[in-house]
């Protein structure tokens, strides 16, 4: 009965906080691969596609539709270039990048606070 | 949303942590360690007995260690990581066991007066600890390792070649180079 109390408290204060939150939330952000390309650009100068395919242990296909997602939003670049014959892509941070980022970080910091402030 | 919130956070820290060790070791900390190496190499050369040379090197181990670390931390903070996560935990654990090694069979080949094995030792075992350590770094890292191995079999083989030029060549050259490729390509 306490464990059904508990749960339904949750998910009241999730929705409160979910709805006084949400419009703040960068979805662009908050798709998981987005959010791990963007912290591990975040403590790199720059990074490879094949270093991030292996930090990341995902496809070429899902990361490179992720990082164009990211680069048309303007939050990384990418200069491509040649190794030989081999083609290199070399992803940035930019500056719109760093920030949407921290935003997210202080976003999740708010929300977890607010739940702990409950 | 409160579970999900510290997952994503988590999942954050986790990432930039597994992403430090693109930035763990220190590049210009390296050029520095080649270049004081160089300088330990022609000032060992000038010394005229068994246990002075050994002083000179094992002077300038411990100063390379003073830079490696200084090194280390100061490319932490400006990653804002803490020296002390995941990827620099992960390569002192495979750094230090080749390390202990080559501690012990510098004291034992010492003492037997074996001395002209020393470089091609300290190369290996230094080699084989940074290929160990540095295995889930970026390619350079483990590279650098397999150089010093070479570098330390080479040295082993043609002990008729003067020791400080290898270790210049092992420990100046090599630290350079590879230090001026993390450096530039990974951000210090």
């Amino acid at each position: 009965m306490a464990g059904k109390n508990t749960a339904r408290k949750e998910r009241e204060i999730g929705a409160a906080v979910g709805a006084a939150t949400a419009p703040k939330l960068d979805r662009l952000v908050h798709e998981r691969l987005r959010l791990g390309i963007l912290s591990a650009l975040s403590v790199n100068e720059s990074l490879t596609f094949n270093e991030l395919k292996k930090l990341l242990e995902t496809t070429d296909g899902n990361l490179s539709v992720h990082a164009r997602k990211l680069e048309e939003a303007g939050y990384l670049s990418c200069t491509k270039s040649f190794e030989g014959r081999v083609p290199r892509s070399d992803y940035k941070m930019t500056a719109a990048g760093r920030k949407a980022l921290e935003r997210y970080l202080d976003h999740m910091e708010a929300l977890i606070q607010a739940m702990r402030e409950k | 949303m409160h579970a999900h919130a510290i997952d994503n956070l988590r999942y954050i820290r986790k990432t930039m942590e597994r992403a430090g060790s693109f930035t763990a070791v220190p590049g210009i900390g390296g050029m520095l360690m080649g270049s004081t190496a160089l300088a330990a190499a022609w000032i060992a050369s000038h010394q005229v007995s068994g246990f002075a040379w050994m002083a000179v090197w094992l002077g300038e181990a411990l100063l390379a260690l003073g830079i490696g670390i200084a090194g280390a931390e100061l490319k932490s903070r400006r990653a804002k990581l803490p020296l002390i996560s995941g990827p620099a935990r992960k390569f002192v654990a495979g750094f230090s066991p080749a390390m202990l090694a080559g501690a012990v069979l510098t004291a034992v080949l010492f003492r037997a007066g074996h001395p002209e094995f020393l470089p091609g030792v300290w190369m290996l075992l230094y080699g084989a600890a940074i290929v160990s350590g540095g295995w889930a770094s970026v390619r350079v890292v483990p590279l650098m390792g397999a150089c010093f191995m070479v570098a330390g079999t080479a040295a082993l083989w043609w002990t008729g070649i003067p020791n400080d030029a290898f270790l210049a060549a092992g420990f100046g050259g090599l630290h350079i180079i590879f230090g001026t490729v993390i450096a530039v390509k990974y951000g210090g």
